[in-house]
């Protein structure tokens, strides 16, 4: 086990070199500089600040510099925003999405799994029918078109709640980016959650728990939800990449200051510690969330040798 | 066919895919929205990119000729519309051809040569599966400008490694079969090997997951061009005229509302369809 982690952990340095290195030749690869603004520059004024910023040495120079900083966790000074550093952007903006996509996440794993199994149970009723028609609709309808869709319904038809900005705190402004974060995946997993369950009733083992003669109720949380949520699990890394895109529309549709604007931003002023800090970032968080549903898939099912 | 005739393989998945009626039902909406996309621009009086600057904002009214309304511009929003489809169906079937033939030919190298170079070429999907793609499309093409080109490859170039896992699984286990073996006691080569023997018996399963590639294709097509960096202007994708739709939302809903539901419509009926498909061919749940 501590093996397995040490390894994953040693994998994880060089992908996150090759994510970083991407970011980078993909960056400075593109024609245009964080400072060619409508304004023209006087030459000295543009020397010195490319100085401070380290962009007037030859490319390598400030590859190997960005690295050795990165390896620290240094993630360097943003262009946009005189005076701040990227960390200190990324810590301003955390808070929002970890809250946002935090809930989100949540909400889709136990609606969708709760969903999922209680049209396993009601197979072919109509109740299995109509939320099976609507989690297909889900995810065929994109976070930007539900998002959109539900700020006209709740905001300005019905005007219950705030149609964006962001109040820390407020679970008002919480409510409909999380909604429409979560739907897709939500969607996604009560229909692996439905297909997981009706193969984990037709086991054998499930026939020995009814011959026991157990309760309907001790055999599925005791027995059945275990299997059944290995493939929902399973999907949790590919989800929460997805929240992590979701997020940066759900920012651009209802204003929230989080990561994710600052991303779009950034990548429009040529904003290059931005980028590729946040792409870092991502990567980072990606990596870590996949190793977390690898360790959790392991402890529900022993089988899972960890390799 | 001859009643007495044992039915091929493609026959026989044909004739389950048949039985699906979801993605029988999905074949044909999608076969109609296809055609009526390509139709439609021809026959309509109106053009897609000429501004009519007495219909502006009109709602959707059949007397006008104008089904689905106008935009701000004045421009009928049925052929807009119907525009879109084309480009979102031909982004989405184009950039999966290209990601299942990387998918296709990365999965049974790998699978069929095994080893050393096998281990490398996985852990090379394993660190892709770790970039956060989505993100850096967004930035290039923010960077590159509205380049149709680059969205299509970085779309195809993202979407293979799904398929190349699949394939490699399904290699191995072909690798084992007697036929396999044959051909190797007859002195094939492994490009022959991996394109003449391999390739035609992993067809099933590479049409599946096609199909189910072009749906997410779409919707990423979608979002660049609802974060604006898909096709430029005058031109429409569904997901630009969702975003001109979200932008008059509060006035218009409308103008939101006919591509919305084109796209989930289009999303729908290629999920369902590769559902059908995969009861269909997909070798793993033969039998059962």
């Amino acid at each position: 086990m501590a093996a397995y982690l040490l390894r994953r952990l040693l994998i994880a340095v060089p992908t996150l070199l090759v994510i970083a290195t991407l970011a980078f030749v993909l960056l400075r690869a593109t024609p245009g500089g964080p400072f060619d603004g409508d304004k023209p520059m006087m030459p000295e004024i543009r020397r010195s600040i490319e100085a401070r910023y380290h962009l007037d040495e030859p490319l390598w120079q400030q590859y190997l510099r960005y690295l050795g900083d990165l390896a620290q966790g240094d993630l360097g000074p943003s262009f946009q925003y005189r005076n701040t550093s990227v960390n200190e952007l990324i810590a301003q903006g955390m808070p929002v999405d970890i809250i946002i996509g935090g809930s989100a996440l949540l909400l889709a794993l136990l609606g969708g799994g709760a969903l999922g199994m209680l049209a396993a149970l009601k197979r072919n009723s109509w109740l299995d029918h109509l939320g099976m028609s609507i989690a297909v609709l889900g995810i065929s309808v994109p976070v930007f078109v539900i998002a959109p869709l539900l700020i006209l319904v709740f905001a300005i038809r019905l005007q219950w709640l705030p149609p964006g900005d962001w109040v820390a705190g407020s679970w008002r402004h919480a409510l409909l980016p999380v909604l429409a974060l979560a739907c897709p995946y939500l969607a996604y997993i009560a229909r692996l959650m439905r297909a997981s369950t009706i193969e984990v009733l037709a086991s054998p083992w499930m026939l020995a728990a009814r011959a026991r003669g157990l309760s309907t109720h001790s055999i599925l949380l005791r027995h059945a939800l275990r299997p059944a949520l290995l493939p929902v699990v399973a999907f949790l890394g590919p989800a929460f990449a997805g929240v992590i895109t979701g997020s940066i529309v759900i920012e651009t549709v209802f204003g929230l200051p989080g990561i994710g604007r600052h991303f779009i931003t950034g990548a429009l002023n040529r904003d290059y510690t931005v980028v590729m800090g946040v792409t870092v970032l991502y990567g980072a968080l990606i990596i870590a969330f996949n190793l977390l549903a690898d360790l959790c898939q392991a402890w529900l099912d022993p089988r899972v040798r960890l390799k | 066919m001859k009643a007495d005739a044992v039915p091929g393989p493609w026959t026989e998945a044909w004739l389950r895919l048949r039985r699906h009626r979801a993605a029988m039902v999905s074949l044909v909406i999608l076969g109609l929205v296809a055609l009526a996309s390509l139709l439609l621009p021809l026959f309509s009086p109106y053009h897609y990119a000429v501004p009519d600057w007495d219909a502006i904002f009109g709602e959707p009214r059949w007397q006008d000729g104008h089904v689905f309304g106008t935009d701000n511009l004045g421009r009928d929003m049925l052929v807009r519309v119907m525009w879109g489809c084309r480009i979102s169906l031909l982004v989405g079937i184009l950039a999966s051809l290209v990601s299942v033939l990387i998918g296709v030919i990365w999965g049974t190298t790998a699978g069929y040569v095994g080893g050393r170079v096998d281990s490398v070429m996985m852990r090379f999907v394993d660190i892709l599966y770790s970039v956060p793609f989505i993100p850096l499309v967004i930035v290039l093409s923010v960077l590159f400008g509205r380049n149709f080109l680059l969205v299509f490859i970085a779309i195809g170039a993202v979407s293979w490694l799904d398929i190349a896992r699949i394939v490699r699984s399904q290699t191995l286990s072909l690798k084992q079969r007697e036929f396999i073996e044959a051909a190797q006691a007859l002195g094939v080569r492994t490009p022959a090997m991996i394109f003449r023997h391999l390739v035609p018996n992993l067809l099933g399963i590479v049409v599946v997951y096609a199909t189910l590639t072009i749906p997410t294709v779409i919707l990423f097509e979608a979002l660049l061009s609802f974060l604006g960096l898909g096709v430029r202007a005058p031109l429409a994708s569904l997901g630009s005229l969702v975003a001109e739709g979200v932008t008059n939302l509060q006035s218009h809903p409308y103008m939101l509302i006919s591509p919305a539901i084109f796209l989930a419509l289009v999303i729908c009926c290629f999920n369902y369809l590769g559902d059908g498909l995969r009861d269909a061919l997909d070798p793993r749940d033969r039998g059962a």
